[in-house]
């Protein structure tokens, strides 16, 4: 009785909710905008609603009351863990072998974002440090990087590093007056701050083009030799006496990234098992404590964000590099978003669990492209399907898709610690 | 005995709460002082004001170390307080990174030793600058330590599943990774059994003593009179921000102001 009540008033409340988003649609008719209602639509929803709710309900009072501990889930998920980590690792080295020229674009994209995910999961995971507006220094990134390389001519493995360098400073930058501020309120400034670069961006045309942006930046070469579809003097496929294909660079780009990514989870891998990781993560764990035992804060603060700006520098070059062509509008809000969204389903500080996610968030969504049903692109649908990952990972695992923290030291054999005793940090 | 600190005319005010009123008194090398007095009068003020958290309204908090240098404590940042003048603290309550280890607890103390500076930091990610050695150093620290406090078997746990003397032990050890030459305990004994309060005690004096790490003084905040009168060289008794009586704990055991301020004259509750 209480379950038909239940799934009624979930009836209830989806014909509120639906009864305007997918009963009223919007088409275009001879001189404005014209309304058609769809009844049956809605019934649909509502029916499904219903006897969805009814099924869970159902479910869940069928089901055994005594669940699956989170530990035994942890400890399932570690032992996969294990193999899966290597298994990713051969199938992302390999992939130029097998996939074709889409899935290696796709790869190279999904890649970008696992590096801003790890460069992040600095800032967010270890230090405990909320920053809404981490795209600022992929921004600066790619405008450094497309600057030196436009005006100044330099080469690519000169800007890369320059890339980095103008991010790191910038967090620094932004880092010493922001730093003081704690949880949310870092998390309003960053967002701001992410904001402002945007703007400014947009806004100073002398230098950045402001909205029409920089094109002909360009393309990376290998030690000096270029890839060009035409072959000729110089180029790649020249050298090597092979037969010139566009595909020789998205290869090489897909390598880039990939060494890219590699090193940016090298570096944070490493540093955690470092004083500077582990003061990041004491610092995540108790401010207060940390000031006490003569640890500087502040300059701690900044080294976590300056790195993880770093990293962010390093991808937006690269994301400079791969367009030849970038606006102010590849650095949105949305952007910052996205790459927040993948280190928390991740699992905050895991690196496994970032890649995962990044995979599935920007993978599995562009995979969506192509399956029409009943008419529509299910890629339309990505941001609902992104919304609902993140509700069923926050109800299912809360503290991200692979959760626990490794001690950085140890005497024996070191133990997984659980997520629920690691702190979040406030900032 | 040596001053080590001297507080002089120490004042903090809180918009209209005079919560410390011009305190004076010193602690010396090489003894354990006891800070004790009823609920509110104070005494954590006076410790945040000497660890740096507070930055006192007046008053001169000077620290002498063995060698003769001198720290003036109240125009110190915070965090150089503990590297520098070598002032290490507890809390009243247990702040242990709870999501590390109890091993990782002791490194994260010996943080200055580990990473001088920002750069030596660094390089270590590339295997420069000597990091090893250092590492192996403050293992060997770390590991002296827990053998004091009895939590070497359970090295590799998590810091916040230990029960609860052991966090208070385990706070005094993070603290003593520091190397300091006064160690601020606040309410060490809180929340201990009589057994644990007896083991508390003799960690202590061992401290005091030298018998571990290099000797320390040791400042104390408690509200367990049975452990103040038996470890304490010397006890300074603080009621509504202001000293009422300082002297050995014999003394201060049959001051008549004490007594007072303890049972209460009027309106005041037993403590």
């Amino acid at each position: 009785m209480t379950m038909l009540r239940d799934a009624l008033l979930s009836a209830l409340v989806a014909l509120g909710l639906f009864g305007v988003m997918i009963g009223l649609k919007t088409d275009p008719g001879p001189t404005s905008l014209v309304l058609t209602w769809r009844p049956e639509a809605v019934a649909i929803a509502v029916v499904v609603v219903f006897f969805g709710r009814l099924a869970l309900l159902s479910w869940r009072a069928s089901r055994p009351a005594v669940a699956k501990g989170p530990g035994q889930v942890a400890a399932v998920m570690r032992k996969a863990g294990k193999y899966l980590a290597p298994v990713l690792l051969v199938l992302t080295a390999t992939m130029p072998f097998y996939a074709g020229r889409y899935y290696l674009d796709l790869g190279i994209l999904v890649l970008t974002y696992v590096m801003l995910g790890w460069g992040l999961n600095i800032v967010v995971g270890l230090a405990g440090l909320l920053d809404l507006g981490y795209v600022a220094f992929y921004a600066v990134g790619a405008y450094s990087f497309a600057l030196f390389a436009t005006e100044y001519g330099l080469g690519f493995w000169t800007c890369l590093p320059l890339g980095g360098l103008f991010a790191a400073t910038f967090g620094v930058l932004l880092g010493f007056p922001v730093l003081r501020l704690r949880g949310d309120y870092l998390a309003i400034v960053t967002l701001a701050f992410g904001e402002i670069v945007r703007v400014v961006i947009l806004n100073w045309v002398s230098l950045t083009g402001g909205p029409n942006g920089i094109s002909g930046i360009p393309r990376p070469t290998f030690f000096g030799l270029t890839f060009s579809a035409a072959g000729g003097e110089g180029s790649f496929a020249d050298f090597f006496g092979i037969e010139p294909d566009i595909s020789q660079r998205v290869i090489f780009l897909f390598y880039v990234i990939f060494g890219l990514a590699l090193l940016t989870n090298w570096v944070s891998l490493r540093l955690r098992n470092l004083p500077l990781g582990r003061a990041w993560e004491a610092l995540r764990e108790d401010e207060v404590a940390c000031r006490s035992l003569g640890i500087n804060v502040t300059i701690t603060k900044l080294t976590a964000f300056g790195i993880g700006a770093m990293f962010a520098g390093f991808a937006g070059a690269f994301f400079a590099t791969r367009q030849a062509f970038i606006s102010p509008e590849s650095f949105t809000f949305i952007e910052s978003a996205i790459v927040l969204a993948i280190v928390v389903l991740g699992g905050l500080g895991s690196q496994l669990g970032v890649a995962m996610a990044a995979a599935v968030m920007i993978g599995g969504a562009e995979l969506l492209r192509g399956i029409v049903i009943a008419g529509v692109d299910l890629v339309e649908y990505r941001m609902l399907f992104f919304g609902l990952a993140l509700v069923l990972v926050m109800v299912l695992r809360p503290r991200g898709l692979v959760s626990g923290r490794t001690p950085s030291v140890s005497l024996g054999k070191a133990r997984e610690i659980p997520a629920e005793m690691v702190a979040e940090g406030r900032g | 005995m040596a001053e080590l600190l001297s507080v002089e005319n120490l004042t903090m005010r809180f918009g209209g709460l005079l919560a410390v009123d011009t305190l004076s008194f010193t602690a010396r090398a090489g003894e354990i002082t006891a800070v004790i007095g009823p609920n509110g009068a104070g005494k954590t003020t006076v410790f945040n004001c000497i660890t740096g958290f507070y930055r006192p309204t007046s008053g001169q908090l000077s620290l002498t170390h063995a060698g003769g240098h001198g720290f003036q404590l109240q125009s110190l940042p915070g965090h150089r307080i503990a590297r520098v003048a070598r002032v290490a603290r507890t809390f009243q309550n247990i702040r242990l990174f709870a999501g590390m280890t109890v091993l990782e607890n002791l490194m994260v103390a010996q943080h200055n030793t580990l990473m001088p500076n920002v750069a030596s930091g660094l390089l270590a990610v590339f295997g420069l600058g000597g990091y090893r050695p250092i590492q192996a150093r403050a293992l060997d620290k770390a590991r002296l330590w827990l053998d004091a406090i009895g939590l070497t078997e359970r090295a590799d746990d998590v810091a916040g599943a230990l029960p609860y003397g052991a966090q208070r032990r385990l706070e005094i050890a993070r603290a003593m990774c520091v190397d300091p030459v006064l160690l601020c305990l606040d309410e060490p004994a809180a929340g201990l059994n009589p057994r644990e309060s007896d083991e508390l005690s003799a960690l202590l004096l061992r401290i005091r003593g030298g018998e571990i790490g290099d000797g320390c003084s040791i400042l104390l905040i408690e509200h367990d009179m049975g452990v103040v009168m038996r470890i304490s060289d010397h006890v300074v008794v603080l009621d509504h921000g202001k000293k009422i009586s300082d002297g050995t704990p014999e003394a201060v055991r049959n001051d008549p102001h004490v007594i007072a301020a303890y049972l209460g004259d009027g309106d005041e509750g037993l403590e």
